[in-house]
């Protein structure tokens, strides 16, 4: 009994181990060789679950802070969170940089809020962003959040318009009011373009288990069962567990629609035919923005939303899969909605 | 040496010997990978910030809980992997209960912790039930049961949540801040406190041990446990004792997620920890399902948890390094223990041999 216990204990131990992310620890991003000007600033990013090498949401943050740390010479650290960690574990992560002097901290996720909320005033001089949330508010903290659901709407015409069957389905990561937006906005946007579609939804775990958005294997198993049921385009929101989508799409010749970055250059090559267009989420100009206005020597707090208008959420057309109707139609639904002539509900 | 000395000796070993062996193991991945070893365990080793002893032993506490519910169930040779969905559900009605409340002040607090404990206690007792009456193994059921209760927490988390302006994280109404279980600060520097709940998993200790030791109960479980046909002979009714020691096991699930529902989250949320019953598996055998070993290991597990934290940030290497470590501790304890007791056992075999020819020597001459 004990033995059996053990094993099991041991393996689980394990798995989440490596679930986490193996090697990415280092970012070789140490400061710059000279060349180009050399900032003071250290910047501090705090991931969410999956961190760096997600292939989505946390590595559009990487992204941005890349372009910032490459351009103005900054120096930069990152850590990422774990699975399951306890919510001192956050606190302790950003303490833990503003201790170390990095300063801004840029939290990745809405799971930072009470951390940051709760942190932040206690350093008054550190400058925090975090992204997704606008619960956390104070004088030293910027929010940087997004309208998911216009970019989504525009995913979900285009998933419609590409449809042979006139049957679609969406994966959310994790059944959290965030992915609610990503859902509401891509049923809202089949629905604009065929009333009459059938849209297959669902999600891999519910909160508090976040295992969902880094999970390709319950991915996988979800996109396939809305390919067996006839469903021929599948948008996800789903971070990491979306891989498991590719596979299913590539395997069954369907299409995928990628999330947040541009997954058709993120993706292994032997999944990057099947993914029709990426909702981008453009997490790295957010980033980037922020970053250079630190740079510039102001620090932005407050709320900063980014919707189509200012370009923070848009499509990709890598791959030329879209057809040129579709992004004719597209593009109409996107000045409609920068118009106000369509209004995208956050909420299904 | 005396025999008694003998044994302190083996059952210190033991432990001893497991981590010296998982502290080599992780060293040598380490250096595979590249990493600098004497970085890492330095800041690992470091003595923590006040604010991480903080951490350390609210940590601990809520991991003890769980190890003590999984070892009730070890006494008995039942393997309650269920802990994680009982202390989940048990958690979210005891939030639910507290941010109602429907009663005033502490007395609000005690009927969720009831509520806690008999939520926690129904949702094992099924598994013992099933087992009792249907002989399904209680690792399949407990294991299904998490799934369950998961998907029951999360619909019902839906109807009730309520959600902070401008948040994306729901959760249940707060507690009001009468209901709250105060904790106690170690210094003025550091803003986090003491969970109040620390003397509740300490008297859960206790009792624990009373009842397993000073008990007719405990004699009736741990007899069970060791062998079930001798139970039966001296009269003891398996069936029934199979299903209390389920509700038993889930009733002390119960209360895993009370400390940090009671001294830091106040609402039960989309970021409530999860995890933490599958963390009890390994640490209740770490602790030889022993209270005071128990503690040890739900402290070990702490340390190394919040230690590891600063890691990437400080070293540039994961975290995750500690969850290697973790695992290997645990397997080497139940291999060190393994090799320990063989070694005993050959120590008494080898005594009592020389006791045996020493007299068979006294009898020859005595007969010569």
């Amino acid at each position: 009994m004990t033995k059996t216990a053990a094993f099991f204990s041991a393996a689980a131990l394990l798995l989440s181990a490596c679930g986490g992310n193996g090697g990415d620890t280092g970012n070789g991003n140490n400061g710059n060789d000279g060349e180009a000007a050399q900032s003071d600033i250290k910047v501090g990013m705090a991931y969410d679950v999956g961190g760096r090498g997600d292939q989505s949401f946390n590595d559009a943050a990487a992204k941005g802070m890349d372009q910032a740390v490459e351009e103005f010479g900054m120096e930069s650290q990152e850590s990422e969170a774990a699975d399951g960690e306890p919510e001192s574990a956050r606190e302790e992560r950003l303490r833990t940089f503003a201790d170390a002097g990095y300063n801004p901290i840029i939290a990745v996720g809405f799971a930072y809020s009470g951390a940051v909320a709760k942190v932040a005033p206690d350093y008054p001089d550190v400058h925090f962003a975090i992204i997704d949330d606008e619960g956390a508010q104070g004088d030293n903290i910027a929010n940087l959040v997004f309208a998911e659901e216009q970019g989504s709407f525009l995913v979900g015409a285009a998933a419609a318009l590409e449809s042979k069957n006139g049957h679609v389905g969406f994966i959310g990561g994790v059944e959290v009011p965030l992915i609610q937006k990503f859902e509401a906005g891509f049923v809202a946007g089949a629905e604009e373009v065929n009333p009459d579609i059938k849209i297959e939804k669902t999600y891999l775990t519910q909160a508090p288990d976040f295992s969902g958005f880094n999970d390709p294997a319950k991915g996988k198993t979800a996109a396939q069962g809305m390919f067996d049921a006839g469903a021929d385009v599948v948008y996800h929101a789903a971070g990491g567990s979306g891989g498991g989508l590719f596979e299913a799409a590539a395997e069954s010749g369907n299409w995928a629609i990628g999330v947040d970055s541009d997954q058709y250059e993120l993706a292994d090559e032997s999944v990057r035919d099947s993914i029709l267009t990426s909702m981008l989420k453009n997490v790295d100009v957010a980033v980037y923005e922020f970053l250079a206005e630190v740079e510039g020597g102001t620090f932005p707090s407050g709320s900063v939303r980014y919707d189509l208008e200012a370009d923070g959420v848009g499509y990709s057309t890598s791959g030329d899969f879209l057809s040129q109707e579709t992004i004719d139609k597209m593009e109409e639904y996107k000045e409609q909605i920068i118009s106000g002539d369509i209004t995208v509900s956050a909420e299904p | 040496m005396t025999p008694r000395m003998t044994r302190v000796l083996l059952s210190v070993a033991a432990p001893v010997l497991a981590l010296v062996a998982a502290f080599a193991i992780t060293s040598a991945v380490l250096l595979v990978a590249g990493d600098p070893a004497g970085e890492v365990w330095a800041t690992i080793l470091s003595w923590p910030e006040p604010r991480n002893l903080v951490n350390i032993v609210n940590s601990a506490t809520v991991l003890y809980l769980s190890g003590l519910a999984v070892a009730v169930g070890f006494r008995m040779n039942l393997f309650n992997i269920g802990v994680d969905g009982q202390y989940r559900i048990a958690a979210f009605v005891a939030a639910v209960v507290a941010g109602e409340a429907w009663l005033p002040g502490p007395l609000n607090a005690v009927l969720a912790i009831l509520a806690a404990i008999l939520v926690g206690a129904a949702w094992a007792g099924i598994a013992g039930l099933l087992r009792a009456t249907r002989g399904v193994s209680e690792v399949i059921s407990t294991i299904m049961l998490n799934f369950i209760s998961t998907s029951i927490v999360a619909y019902s988390l839906r109807q009730v949540a309520v959600r902070e302006e401008g948040s994306n994280i729901i959760g249940t109404k707060p507690i009001p801040e009468s209901s709250r279980i105060p904790g106690f600060s170690i210094s003025s520097e550091v803003s986090t406190d003491v969970y109040g709940f620390l003397l509740i998993a300490v008297l859960a200790g206790v009792g624990y041990w009373v009842a397993l030791n000073r008990t007719r109960f405990g004699f009736d479980l741990r007899a069970t446990g060791q062998s079930q046909t001798a139970a039966v002979a001296s009269g003891v009714n398996v069936k029934k004792m199979t299903v209390t020691a389920m509700l038993v096991s889930g009733g002390l699930a119960g209360l895993v997620g009370l400390p940090i529902l009671f001294g830091n989250a106040y609402s039960y949320g989309s970021t409530f920890q999860s995890g933490l019953g599958f963390a009890g598996i390994a640490i209740a055998l770490l602790g030889r399902n022993h209270p005071i070993g128990i503690a040890l290991g739900a402290l070990l597990f702490a340390f190394l948890d919040e230690q590891s934290n600063p890691l990437q940030i400080l070293v540039d290497v994961s975290p995750d390094i500690v969850k290697i470590t973790q695992g290997i501790i645990v397997l080497t304890v139940v291999i060190s223990y393994e090799v320990v007791r063989r070694y005993g056992q050959r120590l008494e075999q080898r005594q009592v041999a020389q006791a045996l020819e020493s007299s068979d020597n006294t009898k020859a001459e005595v007969r010569a």
